[in-house]
């Protein structure tokens, strides 16, 4: 079934002729066969947004429909690679055609000729639900790759095969209940705007562990959790989302390069090989996918890029494996969604964006829980949704910045002037939250006691402290203030610069595990309750500020990751003896 | 055989709708033909049926409905490109204007380019230094980075942009440069001025100029840039050169963004500006970078003027979430005198990391640069309380801040315009700086560093 084009403009295209086709359909346009998906029909015109770059077509060029809706490969293959908005693996385009994207390029997104070892796990006879697992494939020494049967399908299994195949061979055979055969291949498809099946949806309830203290502590997201990253450019979004996509201890990652630099995703290349998993000593690129739709690729193709990377994030969840998707960033995905808008003429909501924009959101973050997959083994699986978002100028009032703050539960707000005086993460400490702290809770104190919440807590109170203590000293100077008041804002100083900044480019404290993450906050607030009582005692303040230890303090969270313990050990040792002393010095005179 | 018409239906500058046109397609480049025998460029925005809308890039002065005539040449605009262009000045549309022959074009380039593919792309890592201390000790730039200049009415970005050109050298490197020279709807003065001092150095015989100036059509500002990066492309990626492009002012071209898009009657974005400003600025950023397996380079210095110094005005907004930092001058400092007046706190450089440290610079690089940072925010916090409260108010500790805060703008932030200072002097004033401060205080340096660098008595 074939149309003709009658009009063109930018990445819109509008033909008639296809009364045939459906709504979402992917279509193949003009001579150079570029890929496009039907968005509106009236009567026979269908308009198109194009995914490539639509110079050079003009009226009359031939529009063919594939029947089928934007769908995604899922199968082995698809981590350790990097791919462009709509799947189409970037590697294996270069080789084809030089380094820069020509149109037209059609490449499979799981390469057809490479050969995976099947190892069979159903037997014939078996009777299979969808999701079951048929079999397993070790796609990367770091993950095993569960091949399940398509959602929708069920049966008896008639045959099945080990040895080694390609994605499209078929490996096994299902005989329904009506008696049809079903050939089964290593390779599903699904269309990437509908959310894949599950059993069960859960509350989250357990935490995923970042590695960064401001995180873990004082604003944790639960695993099948959702959360934002907003901020002001410079303020360090990509480093944060970076960082999660490192240290984050879920089995798959999946980065979404939306609308942003080219060289950031180069670095995600060249750097995730050469990291090890601190879990698995795995490198880290062996459990992820990259989506790459970088600022200066065509814009049609960002906005397919967030659901292309979350089918792909659900496909990973559907085998029991918990997913972190990390959108960076959903502002350029919705001035994409504008763009579109735009150009088909619809009536804008805010500030030129369509009217559906905060559902579209809500839409991509709901697809993010925890989950009882499908399948009959009642395995557990997650995804995990962290979008950075670019407000203009930074202020958050604008309408992607509030329509992601109703529906995500964790807000990590960066502060460009904490960014101006290299306080990183620039995770400002006042404005942002996580609603995830009560549900979080009863693990944190199953695993460390109830310090590790009650420090929490304390560290919240003192910083909030500070914050008003700070309009004082503002108005009438520091020595307005009383000594306690003096030490809480010492201890606010040491709150920030000894525990909540961390340096991600230096490989001792890139990473801190929730132990090391305990001791520190706790030597800290240790530091505060002992200074507290040497007050109550008479000793002098600066004498308490001034001793020796807090040097070493200061530099307690580059302390070696595997032996830390007795460095902090006896750093609160010396920290005992040396306000004694003070205390003692402050009787004797 | 191109055809030619004489239907054009509508003029409403800078577009113009033909009708009965067949075969044009989107992006393509047409001529009109005006009755006295002028000719004039145009590219198609949008066709529907067999009426297309155009856009001039030049005046619609004298254009007669009826007799002019319009041709559209079946490609979108290119650049004749050759290695002859160095030494060469362009007007905004790719037209030798300096009175020499036409290029002889060894290949027609699509102006738009195409995008690079990611996985082609190869890290920039390459210290580039530039003798401006509070560039390479503080916002490193490196080979194959974008680092715009944010400026402001009256701020000598000029003199800035071309010190670092003058003095850029990647060290121990021997290898061709260039420079490609985009003047975008700036005066005949600055744009001498720049011209000039490529003379006075000798760099003019490896300089390419596209020339917009002020009074030049506002509309083909649009392509000047592009002209730019397609030249700067072809020598870096097909004659290995490390070429540095510098574009002034974005700003101009922004605007002349908005006034084709006012004249479409597009959808306006923020302060008037079409919604897609940010891709539309990416797709010409973006074509900065090395790729791997090219031994060339493009190193991109965009100059933008902040309308009333603001920052978060959509044109400086995006540009900064599309490079990779920025360098901003700072008007309170270009009253003390500083020279350069570079606000280094709210400067970056994002590609600096990679690009310092052992084997690049000097090992103590990293923490002696986040210990300035952190020195100079903390000194310009303590300065600040001292204006309000009077200097008994601060802490000893804050009252040496302070001191520190004003030693660095005066020593390190000013050092003139032709100063000249290796990386080994940026840091040595670095560490002259900060042994005003307790030592307990330079927690952000490893000890041993410290001990190793800082200055004795």
């Amino acid at each position: 079934m074939s149309g003709k084009i009658t009009k063109v403009s930018g990445p819109l295209v509008v033909a008639e002729g296809l009364a045939d086709a459906n709504v979402s359909d992917v279509v193949r346009v003009g001579a150079s066969h570029l890929i496009g998906e039907i968005l509106n029909m009236t009567g026979d015109k269908a308009s198109i947004q194009v995914y490539e770059e639509t110079s050079g077509l003009g009226p009359g060029a031939d529009v063919v429909t594939t029947g089928l809706p934007m769908s995604v490969e899922l199968g082995p293959g698809m981590l350790d690679n990097i791919y462009d908005g709509i799947q189409r693996p970037l590697p294996e385009m270069r080789a084809l055609t030089g380094d820069s994207i020509t149109r037209g390029t059609d490449v499979p997104a799981l390469n057809r000729e490479k050969k995976w070892d099947f190892v069979p796990v159903a037997a014939v006879g078996d009777k299979l639900t969808a999701g079951d697992v048929l079999g397993t494939v070790q796609e990367t020494s770091a993950i095993l790759h569960r091949i399940m049967v398509p959602p929708k399908m069920a049966g008896t299994l008639k045959s099945i095969q080990a040895g080694s195949f390609t994605v499209t061979d078929i490996v096994a055979v299902l005989t329904d209940e009506k008696g049809v055969d079903h050939e089964l291949s290593m390779m599903q498809r699904w269309p990437v705007r509908i959310a894949r099946p599950y059993q069960h949806k859960y509350v989250p309830a357990r935490p995923m562990n970042s590695g960064q203290r401001i995180i873990d502590t004082l604003f944790p997201i639960a695993k099948g959790g959702t959360a934002a990253v907003p901020g002001p450019f410079g303020s360090g979004k990509t480093v944060v989302q970076h960082q999660l996509a490192k240290w984050s201890d879920v089995d798959i990652v999946i980065y979404i390069g939306c609308g942003e630099r080219g060289n950031e995703m180069t670095d995600v290349l060249m750097e995730f090989p050469e990291l090890k998993d601190p879990r698995n000593g795995e490198p880290l690129m062996k459990r992820t996918v990259l989506i790459a739709n970088t600022s200066d690729m065509p814009v049609a193709a960002r906005e397919a890029s967030i659901y292309t990377g979350i089918t792909i994030a659900e496909y990973f969840r559907d085998m029991g494996y918990d997913v972190a998707v990390l959108a960076d960033s959903t502002s350029r995905w919705a001035e994409a969604l504008r763009e579109m808008s735009g150009r088909l003429e619809e009536m804008p909501g805010e500030e030129g964006y369509p009217a559906y924009l905060a559902s579209r959101l809500a839409q991509f973050y709901e697809r993010a829980g925890v989950v009882e997959c499908l399948g009959s083994d009642e395995r557990q699986g997650s995804v995990t949704a962290i979008g950075a978002v670019s407000p203009p100028g930074g202020d958050i009032s604008e309408p992607v910045s509030q329509a992601t703050m109703r529906i995500v539960k964790v807000f990590w707000a960066l502060d460009s002037s904490l960014a101006y005086a290299r306080h990183f993460p620039a995770i400002n400490w006042l404005t942002s939250y996580s609603l995830y702290i009560d549900t979080l809770q009863p693990w944190y104190t199953e695993q460390f006691g109830e310090t590790y919440m009650q420090n929490r807590e304390r560290a919240m109170h003192i910083l909030q402290e500070e914050a008003e203590l700070q309009e004082i000293v503002r108005l009438v100077g520091q020595d307005a203030l009383s000594p306690e008041d003096r030490l809480t804002m010492e201890t606010a100083k040491m709150i920030r610069e000894d525990f909540l900044q961390q340096n991600a480019f230096v490989d001792e404290d890139a990473y801190s595990s929730y132990l090391k993450q305990f001791r520190l906050l706790n030597m800290v607030l240790k530091y505060d309750v002992l200074c507290r009582e040497a007050l109550a005692k008479g000793a002098d303040m600066n004498a308490l500020f001034a001793i020796d230890v807090r040097e070493k303090i200061g530099r307690a969270k580059m302390a070696d990751p595997n032996a830390f313990t007795e460095a902090y050990d006896a750093i609160e040792k010396q920290m005992k003896a040396e306000i004694d002393e003070v205390i003692a010095g402050g009787e004797e005179a | 055989m191109i055809k030619e018409y004489k239907t054009i239906r509508e003029i409403a500058s800078p577009l113009m709708i033909v009708d009965h046109v067949e075969g044009v397609t989107y992006d393509e480049l047409g001529e009109l033909e005006l009755p006295n025998g002028e000719v004039r460029r145009c590219k198609v925005l949008e066709v529907e049926g067999d009426r297309a809308v155009v856009q001039l890039f030049e005046s619609a002065q004298g254009i007669n409905l009826a007799e002019t005539k319009v041709r559209f040449l079946g490609h979108p605009q290119q650049l004749a490109v050759s290695e002859d262009m160095l030494g060469r000045v362009f007007n905004g549309m790719g037209m030798p204007i300096d009175g020499g022959p036409d290029i002889l074009a060894e290949e027609h380039k699509d102006i738009n380019g195409l995008p690079m593919n990611p996985a082609a792309r190869a890290y920039p890592a390459e210290f580039i230094q530039t003798g401006v201390s509070t560039i390479d000790g503080l916002n490193t730039l490196v080979r194959g980075q974008k680092l715009p200049i944010f400026s402001g009415s009256g701020l000598p970005h000029a003199a800035l942009a071309a010190q670092i050109a003058r003095q850029a050298r990647v060290l121990g490197d021997n290898e061709t440069f260039a420079v490609v020279f985009a003047a975008i709807g700036i005066t005949f003065e600055e744009s001498e001025y720049f011209i000039n001092d490529f003379r006075r150095t000798g760099a003019i015989d490896r300089t390419v100029v596209f020339s917009n100036l002020a009074n030049d059509p506002a509309v083909e500002r649009i392509a000047t840039p592009r002209m730019a990066l397609t030249a700067a492309e072809y020598l870096a990626f097909e004659k290995d050169m490390q070429v540095l492009v510098i574009l002034t002012d974005i700003t101009n071209y922004a605007e002349a963004l908005r006034e084709v898009s006012a004249a479409k009657k597009e959808v306006p974005g923020r302060r008037g500006y079409p919604g897609y400003l940010y891709t539309d600025l990416a797709t010409m950023y973006e074509r900065a970078g090395r790729r791997q397996g090219k031994k060339g380079s493009i190193t991109m210095i965009p100059i933008l003027t902040m309308p009333e110094d603001d920052k978060t005005h959509p044109i400086p907004d995006l540009t900064g979430y599309i490079t990779e930092g920025q360098i901003i001058l700072s008007r309170e400092l270009h009253r003390k005198g500083i020279v350069p007046p570079v606000d280094v706190l709210p400067s970056l450089s994002r590609l600096k990391d990679k690009g310092i440290g052992v084997g690049k610079t000097r090992e103590d690089h990293a923490g002696t640069m986040n210990q300035l940072f952190a020195a100079y925010s903390r000194g310009k916090d303590a300065k600040e309380l001292m204006t309000i409260l009077g200097e008994a108010a601060l802490s000893e500790d804050d009252k040496l801040f302070a001191k520190f805060a004003e030693e660095f703008e005066k020593v390190y932030v000013s050092q003139g315009n032709t100063t000249n200072r290796s990386i080994e002097e940026t840091l040595n004033i670095g560490w002259e700086l900060l042994k005003i401060l307790p030592r307990r205080e330079l927690k952000r340096i490893k000890p041993e560093f410290i001990d190793k660098y800082l200055p004795l008595e």
